[in-house]
Formats: structure tokens, sequence, C-alpha cells
């Protein structure tokens, strides 16, 4: 990357130097705001995970206590089990339900701009609006289920929403529905993107289409796969609308996440403490996935 | 993420991404048209089946509902749900409807899209063409931000709004938004100004030009595509956002969402699904606008900016 | 307009924290925001606007308060605690010993609440001697709703004990009801456990149980047989109840399509607006077995401290909300009964009237016992680990000495 903002080192007058820190100037709210109020609220969250706050912070200090109560709960082990099935599932699938869908919408197609529309607008509505439709879809008395009963296939079973152990699985599907559009509008500008002769020289040299994808169009949606996959955490580690919204963490905590576990004990059963802990972990995890993905992509430009 | 070659950023700013390309491969010899269309057909309903759960049912009245037929068409018709919803219904101790709320809404999100989007796009210019040591660290500080589960920030925020003189005031609540939005919008514009030639704002500098200048008629001139991607985005957020509106908001500055929240919530009364949903689609209409209006330039933005190398 | 009106806002807490200058307004923080509900708290904005004193309507729905709670935490964090909230319980306790609530001292003594409220609501009303709370209404919770043509198409009269209520369900099922009409919601789990743990173990064990939190009687037979009734009446419920909202089990009543179902007061409002008459199309009646017992939780709303003591507005609007006009048109509406036991209560419907009279009945005789489903028997953080117990049983997780010995674990680690 080219460097303008160095230039020839001299005594220079007052105004020049202004002209050299402006940059750093324009940047430096954003930095300030950041370091404040997500840096220091998570300094503030490791404290309050050692102290003994209940109701309101509070500033005794108690050790270890919270964590060990933390990992006695057994809410939490499920909360980050679900996090692990859900967050693969979720990033897996709409990754590549959104490259199909890319693909074939690729595929010079009529009324593309309404079908595109169609497949992006989940993304625009929050949970607090979907969430009873999804709920009522899934729920096998009044649902999908109890429609195909009633158009006749008497032995069709959907009571995924009702099952401790599928439950999740409903909850991903709705939030692929929410997001896999978006990822499909990624593949596809990704797809736009890819210079047509490199193409034209492949087909020249034979190569069938599945290998023309295979080899060369997929590798080059790396950048696509980059930016989806930061979106896509983002949203599998903060989905607290759509847990709530569909299940209620229930039947009993079989959809338990972090994020609910987090807010239930920090707000609902005023152990903030506990919640602190919690947070800290998930951090924690966050940053073990997204510090190594962040640090390879921007070391690159170097 | 790294600078893009200078010619695929020409490609990708004059050719039209909404539009197939002339030359690409083709599935069609393996795959009929008719297969594929109904693939496509296939996809948009499962797509659609919640948006046709709740547009039915905000037509019909309440007792069609709770006999049972949920995922039926409505046998009577009725616009009573939306009028219900729009400006009488109960959200507070005064039968207000959404009206007054959607209107909350739109004076918190206007500024802060538009001041997140603009601090966005400087912060994207420093980082791109006035590089310096530490930048890129910086960066990553900032995108990390994005991550940290908001329920964790509510009491430090709620605390610091206080010492600001800032709670339960509009400009506190676009403050909150501001900060925990400038990491995605620092992102968009800085991919997207990292694939800009550098010569050219090194050119304008040799004729003189500042800081600003170079800013304002060099690079925004051609932001419109990431600049439309990264409206999209924090409009959808910051108007879907309920956590922060219900904590930080005052009596008079409750936005949709919450007053939404409270049609639908209600602990111990007669939920009136109809009006739920109707409310629902009220409260959604905006961001499915901008969604409809400007989905061919997001694609368009997307390619442009977030998704190159 | 809105903009105005917030800075307004702004400029009026700015005055009240820096000198203490009186704005003749409240800011309330509820959640109740049911077409019913929020109306009937209309009637006490209306009282205060003829005392000149405005209503800033704070209302934050979800979750039964638990949404409310966590934006009055945030507000109290910032500085800008509303007037007035309205509350649960153990939520009042907490804020108390917070210090975070105004002292009614003056106001109770002048109006003689210590009368006419029963001891059992004082309990979560005051602090230390101190009252900081105004409580608006008592809802009970152990009620059942009946389909009055499924009863009488089989035959059945009202259960009195546990045995006549199985025999019911048994013979509603036999003929293809829904026996029980029930929504796997924690909370909803832990209200049938309420009213079974009451009806086997009696008042007394509620007590040692659910309010004095005595390990001994936690992991007793009783308990046992709680949970094993427990499961009986799973085996009533039909297999779609995970996660049914309350109200789409009370249609299932009204539909004709279950018998009974189990439910506080509230319930009442839905049968009534689908154009049901209590006695005529559903019945309702004490849960087997605690035919002289109230469950209850009550709604209360408590002052925040402005600085010195209560301010005129919140003993103004604390008056009101105990005046017997208030309490009697706001619980017509609310399907609750008025907190005040002096009352005249011949506005209420059948079911109200009944309510109250047991109400009263219940709190002289002191079998008037807090909820612990509703967070009136024991804090936050033991009732919600209850919940996970109970939830988890219903579900099928844990037999009934898994379960036995999983509720003592809770109240162990969350009861410090």
């Amino acid at each position: 990357m080219t460097d303008i903002s160095r230039t020839e080192p001299a005594s220079r007058p007052f105004g020049d130097r202004f002209r050299d820190a402006l940059p750093k100037l324009v940047l430096s709210p954003s930095v300030a705001m950041v370091a404040i109020f997500v840096y220091g609220f998570i300094a503030f969250t490791l404290y309050l995970s050692f102290s003994d706050s209940r109701v309101l912070p509070s500033y005794n200090l108690v050790g270890w206590k919270n964590y060990e109560f933390l990992f006695r709960i057994r809410a939490w082990d499920t909360a980050v089990t679900n996090l692990v099935i859900f967050g693969t599932l979720y990033i897996a699938i709409c990754c590549a339900l959104g490259l199909l869908l890319a693909i074939l919408l690729d595929q010079k197609i009529r009324a593309e701009g309404f079908i595109r529309t169609v497949y992006l607008y989940p993304m625009a509505l929050s949970f607090i609006v979907t969430g009873v439709a999804w709920k009522w879809f899934l729920d096998p008395g009044i649902g999908l289920e109890a429609v195909m009963r009633g158009w006749g296939w008497e032995s069709f079973r959907f009571d995924w929403i009702k099952d401790s152990d599928m439950a999740i699985y409903t909850i991903v599907i709705a939030a692929v529905w929410q997001t896999s559009g978006f990822v499909m509008a990624m593949f596809l500008a990704g797809l736009r993107g890819i210079d047509g002769e490199i193409l034209k020289a492949a087909q020249i040299d034979g190569a069938s289409t599945f290998s023309l994808y295979r080899r060369i169009v997929i590798p080059q949606l790396r950048p696509a796969f980059m930016s989806a996959f930061v979106v896509l955490a983002h949203m599998a580690i903060k989905s607290y609308d759509l847990v709530v919204a569909l299940t209620g963490g229930g039947p009993g905590n079989a959809t338990e996440v972090p994020a609910t576990f987090m807010y239930s004990y920090t707000f609902t059963r005023n152990q903030m403490g506990i919640g602190a802990a919690s947070a800290v972990i998930m951090l924690m995890t966050i940053a073990a996935i997204i510090v190594p993905y962040l640090w390879s992509e921007l070391r690159e430009k170097k | 993420m790294a600078t893009a070659p200078t010619s695929r950023f020409i490609t990708a700013g004059t050719g039209d991404p909404t539009q197939p390309r002339a030359k690409g491969p083709r599935l069609s010899a393996h795959l009929p048209r008719v297969i594929l269309y109904a693939l496509l057909t296939l996809f948009c309903i499962y797509y659609l089946l919640p948006l046709y759960v709740m547009v039915a049912n905000s037509l019909k009245p309440l007792s069609e509902i709770t006999a049972g037929g949920m995922m039926a068409l409505p046998d009577a018709w009725t616009l009573a749900p939306w009028q219900s919803a729009w400006s009488t219904a109960q959200i507070g101790v005064e039968a207000t409807g959404l009206r007054p709320y959607f209107i909350n809404s739109l004076v918190m999100v206007i500024p802060a899209v538009a001041i997140s989007t603009i601090l966005g796009a400087l912060n994207g210019y420093v980082l791109t063409k006035w590089h310096f040591r530490g930048a890129t660290l910086i960066f990553g500080l900032l995108l990390f931000g994005c991550f940290i589960p908001f329920q964790m920030v509510l009491i430090p925020m709620a605390r610091m709004l206080g010492l600001m003189g800032l709670s339960g005031t509009v400009p506190g609540l676009i403050f909150v938004h501001l900060v925990y939005g400038i990491g995605f919008s620092t992102l968009y514009f800085r991919n997207y100004y990292a694939a800009f030639p550098t010569e050219l704002v090194r050119a304008a500098q040799i004729d003189g030009a500042g800081f600003f200048r170079i800013f304002w008629r060099i690079l925004l001139p051609s932001s419109g595509p990431i600049a439309v991607v990264c409206i999209i985005w924090q409009f959808t957020n910051i108007w879907n956002d309920f956590l922060f509106g219900a904590s930080f908001a005052d009596f008079d500055s409750q936005p949709m969402t919450v007053a939404l929240n409270n049609l639908v919530n209600s602990s111990t009364g007669v939920k009136e699904y109809n009006v739920h949903f109707a409310g629902a689609l009220m409260a959604a209409a905006p961001t499915l606008l901008v969604y409809i209006v400007a989905g061919r330039f997001f694609v368009r933005g997307l390619m442009a900016g977030s998704v190159k190398g | 307009m809105k903009m105005t009106n917030a800075f307004k806002a702004t400029v009026a807490a700015a005055a009240l924290v820096a000198g203490g200058a009186q704005a003749q307004e409240v800011e309330v923080l509820h959640w109740w925001t049911a077409g019913g509900e929020a109306a009937a708290l209309n009637v006490l904005k209306e009282d205060l606007a003829g005392q000149d004193i405005g209503w800033q309507d704070m209302p934050v729905a979800g979750g039964g308060g638990t949404q409310a709670m966590t934006v009055l935490r945030a507000r109290v964090t910032s500085g800008n605690a509303p007037t007035a909230v309205q509350m649960l319980g153990f939520d009042i306790q907490d804020w108390a010993q917070e210090g975070a609530l105004a002292n009614l001292n003056a106001l109770a003594e002048e109006n003689n609440w210590g009368e006419v409220i029963p001891d059992a609501l004082q309990r979560f009303a005051t602090y230390e001697d101190q009252w900081v709370a105004a409580p608006v209404n008592v809802h009970s919770t152990n009620w059942v709703w009946a389909d009055a043509s499924i009863m009488e198409e089989l035959g059945l009269e009202q259960p009195q004990s546990w045995e006549e209520f199985v025999a019911a369900l048994e013979a509603a099922k036999e003929a293809g009801y829904v026996a029980l009409a029930h929504g796997g919601q924690a909370w909803q789990d832990a209200t049938l456990f309420d009213a079974v743990l009451m009806a086997t173990g009696g008042p007394e064990f509620y007590q040692k149980t659910m309010i004095d939190l005595d390990m001994e009687a936690l992991g007793s037979d009783t308990m046992k047989q709680v949970f094993d009734r427990m499961a009986t009446l799973r085996g009533f419920v039909d297999d779609n109840f995970s996660g049914r909202d309350w109200n789409l089990a009370s249609a299932m009543v009204i539909n004709d399509e279950a018998a009974f179902q189990m439910m506080g007061d509230w319930a009442k409002g839905e049968f009534l607006n689908a154009g049901q008459t209590p006695g005529e199309d559903f019945l309702c009646f004490r849960f087997p077995g605690t035919q002289d017992q109230v469950l209850f939780n009550s709604d209360q709303f408590a002052m925040f401290s402005q600085g010195e003591g209560v301010s005129d507005e919140q003993a103004a609007l604390a008056e009101a909300i105990l005046s017997p006009e208030f309490q009697i048109a706001f619980n017509k509406v609310k399907g609750s009964v008025p907190a005040r036991t002096d009352l005249d209560v011949s506005e209420l419907d059948a079911c109200g009237q009944q309510g109250y009279a047991e109400y009263k009945a219940a709190a002289e005789s002191g079998n008037l016992f807090g909820s612990m489903a509703h967070g009136h028997a024991n804090p936050a953080a033991v009732k919600n680990a209850m919940y996970d117990v109970i939830t988890a049983h219903f579900n099928g997780e844990y037999d009934a000495e898994t379960a036995v010995q999983e509720l003592q674990t809770a109240v162990e680690i969350n009861a410090m």
C-alpha cells in the first residue's frame, strides 16, 4: 500500500503539522469511542465477573467463585453445545445455500431482480416481527404438519420444535431463512466480479462446467466467503431475538444459547456476577475464532 | 482484503453487476431451464412463507385465527386490524396505535444512519489513503468491536450516558447506535476505498488539494454503491434494534420496535394476533421498502466493495 | 414536536438533579400494554390529571415484566430513574435493599394501609418496616378453568380432590378430548407445580419448601410425590404442548377441544373476550385440594426516591392507586381482585366476586401464600433454578427421584 502521509520530514510550520495530523484527528473520535465503549466495557465486565454483583454492579471481589458456579450449571453446558451446533450448521448451510442460489441466479434468469429481492427481504425483518409467524409455521398443531395432514398426508411428521433433541435445528432453519439471501447477494456480487476472459480461456481448454466452478470460480470467491463468514459469525453469536421469539430457550432449556443464558443470569435472575463470567467466556471464545482470522486477513496486505 | 488491482476496480465500477455477464459458466448443459426455474420458485416459496402467514393473518378477523385457521387464507377479508394497529391499538395507557412511534423511529434512525455512514467513509478514507503505523491494528480493533454481545454493554453504557447527560434522549440513542455501528461502516468503506486507485489521490495531492478536498471531490463522488450497502446495513440494524431502544429511550422517544413489542408481548391480556401481524408488517415496511428500492444497487455495492479481496 | 418534548424532558430531568425542583409530572414504567389493562391504567392517569399532575407513559412489555426490569436497571444506572415502577414481589425487596425506593410511611399511616392490606402482601410492600410500594391488585394462580359443555356431556361434577380431578381428566381423555390444556413454558409448568404442591403437601409443606427453603422438606417423600403427580398430569396434556402460549391453551377450552386448563385468573379475560359467560360456558374453581388456599402474585407500584423522600406527585399517585374507585375500576378489567380487603365488589363478575371472597377468607385464616411460579415465594435466582428442574422433569429429562435431588442442588447453589 502506498503511503502518502509521510512526506519528507523537515522543520515545518504549524499549518503543515496540523495537516499531517489531520487524518489521525479525523480517525480519533472513532478510536476513542471504541476504546471506551468496547474495550473499556470489556474490562468492566471482566472486573464484574470476579465480583459479587447481584442486582446492580458491586465492587467486592470474590475470586473465581462466579466461574466455579458457572461450570456447575447444566444449562451453561447446553448453551455452549448449542452454540457450536447452531453456529457450525448455520454458517455452513448459509454459505452452501447462498452459493447455490447465486450460481442459479447467475444463469441469465428472467425476473432476476424480483427473485433476488424475494431472497433478500428476510434480512430486513427483525425476529420480533417474524418470530410468531415461524413459531406457528413450525408448530405441528397448526403449522406445516397440520396443513400436510389436512391435505391427506396422514403420516407426515414435523414436530422438531417440540422435541428437545431436534429443536435447535428449527432455529437453524429460521436463521438460515433470514440471512442466506444476504449471503447469496455477496456471492452473486463475487461471481459478477470474476473476469470473463479467464473463464472463456478455460472453456476453450475444454473444462467441464463442474470443474470450471470447482477449479476457477469458487476459489475466486474466497474474499466473498471471508466477508460472509464475518457477518454470519457475528449473527450466530448474537442470535438472541431469534431464540427468544421461536422457543424461548425450550423445550425445557434445550435451545438455550450463551446469549440467552447471559441475559437471563444478568437481568432476570439477578446474578450479574455469573452473567458477567459467562460473557467473559463467550468473548474469549469469539476472540479465539475471530482474532486469528482477522490477523491472517489483515496481515496479507503487507 | 488486499488491495485489488486497479483494472478490476474499473471493470467493477463501470459494468452493471445486476445484469448477468455475457460470458460465464452455464449450467444449462446439465440442468434444463425448467428444473432451474422450478428450483428458483421452490426457494421463493421458502422465503415467502412467513410473509404469507403474516399478511394472510393480518387480513382476517381474530375469531378465524383462534378457531385454528392459522395457515388458511381469510374467509372474511378485513382491513380493520391494519387500521387498529396504526391508529387505535393500545400501546400504553393511551390508545395511540403505532403511528407516533413510527415518527420517533424515523427521527432517531435518519441521523444515526447518516452520521455513521459519513464517519465510516472518513475512517475508511484515512485507513486506506493516509496509511500510518498501526492503522491495520486500529482497523482490527474497530472490527472486533462488532462482535461484542450487546446485552453485555447495557449497564456500563447506561452509566456513561448518565455521566454524559445524554440518558433518555434522542441524541443519546443516536450516539449508542453510532458507537456500535462504526465497526461495520468502517469495514465497508475501507474495503471499498482499498480498491480505489491511490494514484488519483496522490495526483490530487501534488496539485495541492487538502485532506477534505480530496475526500470530497475524488472519493465521495464514486462512493455511491458502497454507501448504499452501508446505509442498508445500518438502517436495518438500527431500525430493528429493540434492546437499546427500550433501555435508552425516554417515554416520548420510544422507537417502533419497542411499541411493537408492547403490542405483541403484552403478558396477560387478550392476544389480537391479526392486529399484531398488521403492526409487525408496518414496523417492517420501511426496511422492506429500502430493500426493494435499493436492492439492485445493493449487489452492485457489495460487488465493488466488501466482497473484494 | 417530539423533539421538543424530548428536550423539555431532558431539561426537566436536569433541573431535578440540579436543584430538586418539582416537575408536576410522574413517569411510570410498566408492562400493562394489553387493551383492557392499559385502558384501566388510563383511569389512574385521568385521576392524576384532575390534580394537575402529568403522566409520562413508559410501557415496556415482555416476559411478564422481565424486559421492564432490564430497562429499569439501565435507567437507574444512568441516573434517570422513573418516578414509579410496576414491580412484583422480590424485585421490590431487591430495590429497597439497594436504597433506591422512597419511604411511604406517612401516607400509609394517614390512609390506614396497615389495616386494609393483608400481611402476606405487606411482606412485599414494606422493607424494614417502611412502606415502599403501593399494591394494585392480587392475582391468584390456583384456578382451574373448565369447559362447561364437556363437563355436562361427560356428566362430571366439579372435582373436590386430587383423585376426583384425575378421574375427571381420565374421563375427558377417554372421550377423545385433550384433558388438560397446557402450554410448555417454564412459568406455566411452575404454575401447575405450585398448585400440585399445595394440594399434595398442604399449606405447611408449601411454607417449608417454597418460602423457607427447608432442605429436609425439599428432599422429602412428599416432594417426590409432588413430582409423581406432575408426571401424572403430563399424561393428560397433548403432545403438542411445548412452547404454547397460555392464551392458546385457553382457546382450546373455549373451542371445546380441551376440558380443563389450570391457569391464573387473568385467563378469564380470554374467555370473556370470546363471548363466553362464566357459569354457563365455562366454570372457574380452585385447583382441587386447594379450595381454602389462595396462591397469589401482586402487582405493586414502587416509588423511586427522588433525592428527598417522597415527592408530592408520588404521594398523589400512591394514594390514587389505593383509592377504592381505582382498585375496583382496574381489577374489573384486569381479572384480578383488589388488594384492599375492605371494598364492596358487587361490580365484579361472578368469578371475581368468588375470588375476592376467597382472598379475604384466606388472608384471615393464614392461607394466603405467595406463588413461587410468579416470584412471590422466593428470590428470582431460586425461582428460576426451580423452574429449570420443574421443566426438565415435566419434559421427561429427570425422573421424580432425580428431580428431588436437583431441586435441592438448585436451592443450595442459588439461595445465598
